[in-house]
């Protein structure tokens, strides 16, 4: 049971930031029972809160292959698990015209004419893996069906050759805006994540730390900017991968400290919605100082 | 399962849950179990997390969760200990103390001092005894920790000075922050006003009353201004969410005219055997909907709500119009429109602005309805689905089911969403059952009921 990446959840967290993914308690826990229990994961949050990131951290740390399937609408069988290979295996049928069927049939499905696509590509090395599902609510129902299996006992039958069984269970993530509801028979199989907008004091930790270079006093406004936009009414709020993108842009900007001017002109890169824009010049009373002086 | 007694904790924890409204399972228990058991007892928000990964199963159910779960592993018994020995003896020490450490911003000060106030100021009846108990209300309306923000200003002012941290812009920025702390603060003193009423009166109660239902789970008839507000933050999402369904329910064709053309072409791969048949794709049908709004009272706060979202699922529709009443009928189309950008005056702003209030403000379902049928019934045709939002209460008026049966002659589908639970229906001056009888009537009481309905009901 389990990968056994991780020895404690203070590991986690640890282990983690080295390699530039700083995880709030409930991520490190969750990750660390993810991997002791070795259940899937199911992530799910607001876009650019670092979901997929988080997938990517634990590969790193853990030194394992990343195989990542990106879901999207129609995806199927033969995209998502495997598929055999038609041209080739029409070659080799034209290829060895003296054989007899029995034969040929044995040879054409063999492990040659197999394409692995990721989901059977996950169980089937040796090495350890980092299995990354990603937007899962974008596939049709159908697919979580397929994944059912693929997550419950890490297997896949293939007819033809029998039941491939994962030989080193690999960790498993998958990520979703929810935009659909995912069915309760894979949420069940999972063990659930929410990832929301850091706190204010983790917030600033990794500003400072994805954007180097930049003033602990300037840093400290952002985030409290950001906190401020994010207590609005707004229609997107701004996640953590906007935070980021504001703070780098000032620094380019050469801002020193926030004023109502330079927070006016680049609000843009914050909010992506012009009623959000007006709303948020007004809810931080942008207007009124710039008239008074 | 190490610790004596965890078993059955984690057990009458997860059926609190249940009722509760979130759905675990006995395989989740064991999840839960196993994750004890992996995490240990000696990090409490550790054991928090770990639970919350193996038994909350989607958002939303967070907050339902941590004020079960603070009722069930509590952090301590009786009153906090606080660290230091010069606890606040009267009220205005007390005061100064959550002032300062509102200032400061200390998290685990502040949680202290909540169960402090709640020892003080929120114990009613006989003590411990029966019939006894701790109330939050009690607490804050003795406390005001909402007068305190001019003095923790005051305090962070003296103590950074503003300038050396961002400038005079960023300042702005502490009132609203001070004002989330304190609203946090009124958060602790709730938990630890259920978690000492807990101690007294027996947890299964407290947790089947205490703690407030998911926000997809109010009662639209008795939210709070909080509940609501939350409920028009969710908008958004919801019809994000029930666009994609609608969306897949359209696409969904395996009934339909056989597309001959592309069934041959499909054929091909297979001999000629026509294996899978292709449909013709239907084309969308975008439908037209009518809505027909009680605004009074009490029933304000879920046709607002159901405007909003029809408004926000409007690209699913080819035209959307929107009527409200009260005793008397007009168009609100143009408000709601407008409307989405500041959602929260909507309400009012109709009131003011739109014809509906003739007389005295009682609903009145029959002249409202005349009204409607005598002036706006062309706005209904062949490819409309009419909604009717209301509890159908006419106060003792004139029903006017001739007006209903016009509307459902001349449109493709009407439904009409209660809100009262269906009990209720044709008590005291509700005409509901007559009403039913001619449309068919839904009980809508919260998000979770609204959008099955929306998704089942509106055609695609």
């Amino acid at each position: 049971m389990g990968t056994g990446f991780f020895s404690s959840v203070d590991d986690v967290s640890a282990q983690l930031a080295e390699v530039g993914y700083l995880a709030s308690t409930a991520v490190a826990t969750t990750v660390f029972l993810a991997d002791r229990l070795g259940k899937p994961l199911l992530v799910e949050g607001p876009a650019g809160v670092g979901k997929t990131e988080l997938a990517k951290a634990v590969a790193t740390v853990s030194g394992s292959r990343l195989v990542r399937l990106q879901c999207y609408e129609g995806i199927d069988e033969a995209r998502a698990l495997y598929e055999w290979n038609h041209a080739k295996q029409l070659l080799r049928i034209t290829a060895g015209r003296d054989e007899t069927w029995e034969d040929a049939r044995t040879d054409i499905f063999g492990e040659e004419f197999l394409l692995r696509r990721p989901l059977l590509q996950a169980i089937s090395g040796t090495e350890s893996t980092v299995l990354l599902v990603d937007e899962t609510d974008k596939a049709d129902v159908e697919v979580e069906g397929l994944l059912l299996e693929v997550l419950g006992d890490f297997q896949v039958t293939v007819p033809e050759l029998g039941t491939i069984t994962a030989t080193r269970d690999p960790f498993v993530v998958l990520t979703s805006n929810a935009t659909r509801e995912l069915s309760e028979a894979l949420r069940r199989r999972c063990l659930f994540l929410h990832i929301d907008f850091p706190d204010p004091e983790l917030e600033l930790r990794i500003v400072k730390l994805r954007v180097p270079g930049i003033d602990a006093a300037l840093a400290g406004s952002v985030v409290r900017v950001i906190a401020a936009l994010r207590a609005m009414d707004l229609r997107k709020l701004p996640s953590v991968a906007e935070t980021i993108d504001w703070a780098r842009t000032l620094l380019e900007l050469g801002a020193g400290t926030l004023d109502e001017q330079i927070v006016r002109e680049s609000l843009g890169v914050v909010l992506k919605h012009q009623d959000d824009i007006t709303k948020a010049g007004a809810g931080l009373k942008l207007d009124q100082v710039l008239d008074a002086s | 399962m190490s610790a004596p007694g965890v078993t059955e904790r984690l057990t009458a924890f997860v059926q609190a849950l249940r009722a509760q409204g979130i759905p675990a399972g006995p395989a989740e228990t064991v999840d839960a179990g196993a994750a004890l058991e992996v995490l240990g007892f000696d990090d409490r928000e550790l054991v928090r997390e770990g639970l919350a990964a193996a038994l909350v199963r989607r958002g939303g159910q967070r907050a339902v969760f941590d004020a079960a779960f603070d009722l069930y592993f509590p952090a301590g018994v009786g009153v906090p200990e606080l660290a230091r020995d010069d606890r606040p003896r009267d009220l205005e020490q007390l005061r100064e103390a959550v002032a300062a450490a509102l200032a400061e911003g200390d998290q685990q000060a502040l949680a202290q001092l909540a169960g402090v106030a709640v020892e003080m100021l929120g114990g009613y009846g006989a003590g411990s005894g029966a019939g006894g108990g701790f109330s939050a209300h009690q607490t804050l309306d003795r406390l005001q920790p909402q007068t305190l923000i001019v003095r923790v200003l005051a305090a962070i002012r003296a103590a950074g000075g503003g300038s050396d941290e961002g400038g005079e812009f960023t300042d702005r920025l502490t009132r609203d922050e001070v004002r989330r702390r304190v609203e946090d603060f009124r958060g602790n003193v709730r938990t630890e006003a259920r978690r000492r009423a807990a101690e007294v009166r027996g947890r299964d109660r407290v947790a089947k009353h205490a703690i407030a239902p998911a926000a997809d789970r109010v009662d639209f008839l008795i939210a709070s201004r909080a509940q609501l507000a939350e409920l028009r933050r969710a908008v958004q999402p919801l019809s994000r969410k029930l666009a994609t369904r609608l969306a897949a329910r359209r696409k969904r064709t395996t009934r339909g005219q056989i597309d001959l053309r592309r069934t041959l072409r499909r054929s091909l791969s297979t001999g000629g055997v026509p294996v899978r048949p292709a449909f013709r794709h239907r084309r969308p049908g975008r439908p037209e909907i009518v809505l027909l709004c009680d605004l009074s009272g009490s029933v304000a706060g879920f046709a607002n709500f159901t405007m909003l979202l029809v408004q926000a699922l409007r690209d699913q529709f080819s035209k959307v119009r929107v009527f409200a009443f009260v005793d008397s009928t007009d168009e609100v189309t143009h408000l709601v429109t407008a409307g989405v950008a500041d959602p929260e005056h909507l309400g009012a702003r109709i009131l003011e602005e739109a014809a509906v209030v003739r007389w005295d403000g009682h609903s009145d379902y029959g002249g409202a309805l005349r009204g409607f049928t005598g002036k706006w019934l062309d706005a209904v045709g062949p490819r409309t689905s009419v909604l009717i939002l209301g509890d159908a209460r006419t106060n003792g008026g004139d029903p006017n089911l001739d007006a209903v049966r016009a509307i459902r002659d001349r449109a493709r589908h009407v439904y009409w969403l209660n809100p009262e639970r269906r009990a209720l229906w044709s008590t005291g001056d509700s005409a509901a059952l007559a009403y039913a009888e001619l449309v068919e009537m839904h009980e809508c009481r919260n998000v979770q009921q609204l959008s099955t309905l929306v998704t089942r009901l509106l055609p695609v």
